[in-house]
């Protein structure tokens, strides 16, 4: 199994290079023969890799501890469900992994694009498999999965604990689907620069494929914050780390390339800006990697040391260096059809949300950059921690926000004075009301107040639209409300879907400003004993401690406390929170003891109890409790987030070609007037 | 005034914000990150680095912890091989923090010559990976 995962690899390799040469010079010299190859190249490159990831698992359920990654970090008495997680749960495993996924989506590239686009292909085949062949030779030559111990091992390592949590096994596998996916776009950007087929055609190829990897990105992002809300036992779930940073960097630039494709659609105008930001997001994806597994940068979470990041950054120069030279020779054929015409236009609106957006991602990047570049200009290392990114995002976050109510708004090309005002009557009151309401209420935190005063204009501008539109449906076709509401989404999937992303966006914001109102206390309690804190909402919770009870399971020794809780004098629930010290299977202790927290959910407020430790192993416990406003928005927007995204990306239906209007500027979403669909 | 210089004012404002909101929040926020035998020397030539707010990068020194769960208060030394300094922290450290795993600690070092951290990070080898162990 290990020679034959070993060969695989190396077959991977060689398929890897054999694909990328053809496809450059089967592209650039026409011939269908070197195209083909290509193409089969890529198939035979996902077939090997499978074979490698397949031999791996197998080493994994057989517990073949001859296999150094397998002795690191599986044992016996690991659970099932986490076996499969393995693959991907050390730097070895993550990179075939990687490799492996990155196959899988250069054949779905080869086969899911339409013709219209088929001159494209060689070349995505070469970019992807010169990728797939980047990550493929880190493992050859420096991390190989298939390395073996000279002896064997009785037991494995086991996994870490903090990693053995239902999160753990999704929040990798989408985050690495996000990242890997943006492959294929920057796969296609590269094609068209090469084939110099430039117009809006390549933009309708890789448009989904952003999508895509943008929604995977999302919810990699959020499944990793619910983990580390759930499981790491500090309370909150976005730390400015430099690897949460680094996964939030693509998603940022592709953001703005979702917006400002529009543009390009609709008016021929930022070509330049728009392949710029899809090379971009793609090197900012291999930054990542190369931050994640190279500990350049102080990072809780990174890898292990090693030369793996020599890889990395020696690939990222290459690339940017090779991506931006093709780039600067094609700018003259990037001339753009239109000009601004406007101020007040739906293209200015989209202008400065990439500025934002483009702001927001470069100040991320120079915070989390900014002890290498302060070593490096002055000598001294200098950091700077969530208060200088909570500085600088807040306010940009919110112009972005407003931004997203206002947008939709404002015509395209020209807006009229009598047009604004019709548009923005109902949003801009609702907004004075909510201030007012929140004013009223003693509300005095600045950032708070612009969050819920920003989300209730973005909430009325959303809602006026769906109901302008089916009012339209209404009256044109005589549907009842609902059915218009439903079929105003299926009509038109981009524009509606997307409201539905910027009202999952306005929830996120307003849940984020909630927690500059957490709660929190520590106390060392007796059984019996109780500690107070009282909410931002003004109700005041009372913690018992019941007791501690103590048992095995499966593999580890667990500590439980019990702690009742009870609001304003009110029993509400009882929550659990646990030590737990994981065992071998020959029940030595493995890992540090690592903490469950205890959680109860609500609309207004998470109750958030940890056991941080028992007093000379008495009964009495030292308790942190927390209580975090508005936290269940966070996940409840996520999700929304998620929905939206894919009512954009749902096949079919959402193109509706209207008489003398090319479908891809339809596409765009903006068609003014609700006519019927082309039947 | 053409809609492209009114543009161009609009992104040289945003541009503008941008940029002056992150050198204000280096100034205000951007702390030395120091290991332990910088921040000695630093500290014999600047007693201004005295009762400063930074970042001290270290590896804790094995059997120097001492834990004190009734009073949540926590002491150890840290050491980059050279310089060597007490730490003392009142608060729940995080899981990974153990015996001899390396350190970020972010607090004031006083004249008692002891480092107050308010807060303690805890680097293991990785968030994926099992601390290898001594």
């Amino acid at each position: 199994m290990i020679l034959l995962g070993n060969l695989a690899l190396w077959l991977a390799f060689l398929i890897g290079l054999w694909g990328g040469i053809t496809g450059f010079v089967g592209g650039a010299q026409g011939r269908p023969d070197l195209q083909q190859s290509a193409r089969h190249a890529s198939f035979a490159l996902f077939g090997a890799l499978l074979v490698a990831v397949i031999s791996l698992e197998l080493a994994i359920f057989r517990h073949d501890f001859s296999l150094e990654y397998v002795a690191a970090y599986t044992s016996r008495n690991l659970p099932t469900f986490y076996l499969w997680s393995a693959l991907y749960a050390g730097q070895k495993g993550s990179l075939l992994f990687w490799a492996t996924v990155l196959s899988l989506f250069a054949c779905l590239a080869q086969v899911m694009t339409g013709r219209r686009h088929r001159m494209y292909l060689p070349y995505v085949a070469a970019v992807t498999c010169l990728v797939a062949t980047f990550f493929i030779s880190v493992m050859v030559f420096a991390a190989n999965p298939f390395e073996r111990l000279n002896f064997v091992p009785l037991d494995g390592r086991g996994m870490n604990p903090q990693l053995q949590n239902p999160g753990m096994v999704f929040h990798p596998p989408m985050l690495y689907l996000g990242y890997i996916s943006i492959t294929i776009p920057f796969a296609f950007a590269i094609a068209a620069l090469l084939s110099k087929k430039l117009d809006a055609e390549w933009l309708v190829a890789v448009r989904k494929w952003t999508l895509v990897s943008w929604l995977f990105l999302s919810i990699g992002l959020l499944i990793g914050m619910w983990w580390a809300y759930v499981e790491l036992g500090w309370g909150g779930y976005w730390a400015w780390d430099p690897v949460e940073n680094a996964a939030l960097l693509p998603w940022l630039v592709m953001t703005a390339f979702l917006h400002s494709v529009m543009i390009q659609e609709k008016r021929g105008m930022l070509k330049k800006w728009n392949l710029a930001l899809i090379i971009g997001a793609w090197l900012l994806s291999i930054f990542g990697t190369f931050i994640t597994r190279s500990g350049v940068i102080a990072s809780v979470h990174s890898f292990t040391q090693s030369n793996v990041g020599y890889f990395f950054l020696a690939f990222l120069v290459l690339a940017a260096v090779s991506s931006f030279t093709l780039y600067a020779t094609r700018l003259p054929l990037l001339e753009a059809e239109a000009r601004l015409e406007s101020m007040v236009s739906r293209e200015a609106s989209f202008l400065f949300n990439n500025l934002l957006l483009i702001g927001i991602a470069f100040s991320v990047l120079w915070g989390t950059l900014f002890p290498i570049l302060s070593e490096a200009i002055r000598g001294t290392k200098i950091t700077v921690g969530p208060p200088f990114f909570n500085q600088v995002n807040v306010p940009l976050g919110l112009s972005l926000l407003a931004l997203t109510g206002i947008g939709p708004l404002i015509a395209w090309r020209r807006a009229s004075v009598p047009n604004l005002r019709r548009q923005f009557a109902v949003p801009a009151t609702t907004a004075v009301f909510v201030v007012l309401i929140f004013l009223v209420a003693g509300m005095r935190d600045f950032g708070a107040l612009m969050a819920l005063t920003i989300g209730g204009f973005v909430f009325a501008t959303v809602i006026q639209e769906f109901a302008r539109g089916a009012r339209a449906r209404h009256r044109q076709y005589g549907e009842p409300t609902a059915l218009a509401v439903v079929q105003l989404l299926a009509r038109n999937r981009r524009r509606y879907g997307g409201y539905i992303v910027h009202v999952a966006m306005a929830m996120l914001f307003i849940a984020f400003a909630g927690m500059s109102f957490k709660t929190e206390t520590e106390a060392t309690l007796k059984p019996g004993e109780s500690a107070t804190l009282r909410s931002a909402d003004g109700h005041v919770y009372t913690f018992t401690h019941l007791g501690i009870s103590q048992y095995n399971a499966l593999n580890r020794q667990v500590t439980a406390a019990l702690v009742e809780v009870h609001r304003d004098g009110k029993a509400v629930g009882r929550l659990r929170t646990e030590k737990r010290q994981h065992v071998d299977a020959l029940g030595r202790p493995t890992f540090e003891p690592s903490t469950e927290v205890g959680i109860q959910s609500g609309l207004r407020v998470d109750l958030y109890v940890v056991l941080a430790g028992l007093v000379n192993g008495t009964e009495q416990a030292v308790f942190r409790f927390t209580i975090n406003p508005l936290v269940w928005w966070v996940w409840f927007g996520g999700f929304v987030l998620v929905i939206g995204g894919l009512i954009v990306l749902w096949p079919g239906g959402g193109a509706v070609a209207i008489k003398g209007v090319p479908a891809a500027r339809t596409q765009a979403g903006y068609t003014v007037k609700l006519e019927p669909a082309g039947r | 005034m053409k809609a492209g210089t009114k543009f161009a004012l609009g992104a040289v404002l945003i541009v503008g914000s941008v940029g002056y909101l992150m050198a204000s929040g280096i100034k205000q926020t951007g702390q030395y990150f120091l290991t332990p035998s910088e921040l000695a020397q630093r500290v014999s030539t600047d007693q201004s680095f005295y009762d400063l707010g930074m970042k001290v990068g270290a590896r804790v020194v094995p059997g120097t912890v001492e834990r004190e769960t009734a009073t949540q208060t926590l002491r150890f030394r840290i050491t980059d091989g050279t310089a060597s300094y007490p730490v003392v922290f009142h608060g729940l450290p995080p899981d990974t923090f153990t015996d001899s795993v390396e350190v970020v600690v972010e607090g004031r070092l006083q004249k008692d010559g002891i480092i107050h951290a308010t807060g303690v990070l805890a680097k293991c080898g990785s968030r994926y990976e099992a601390v290898p162990k001594a």
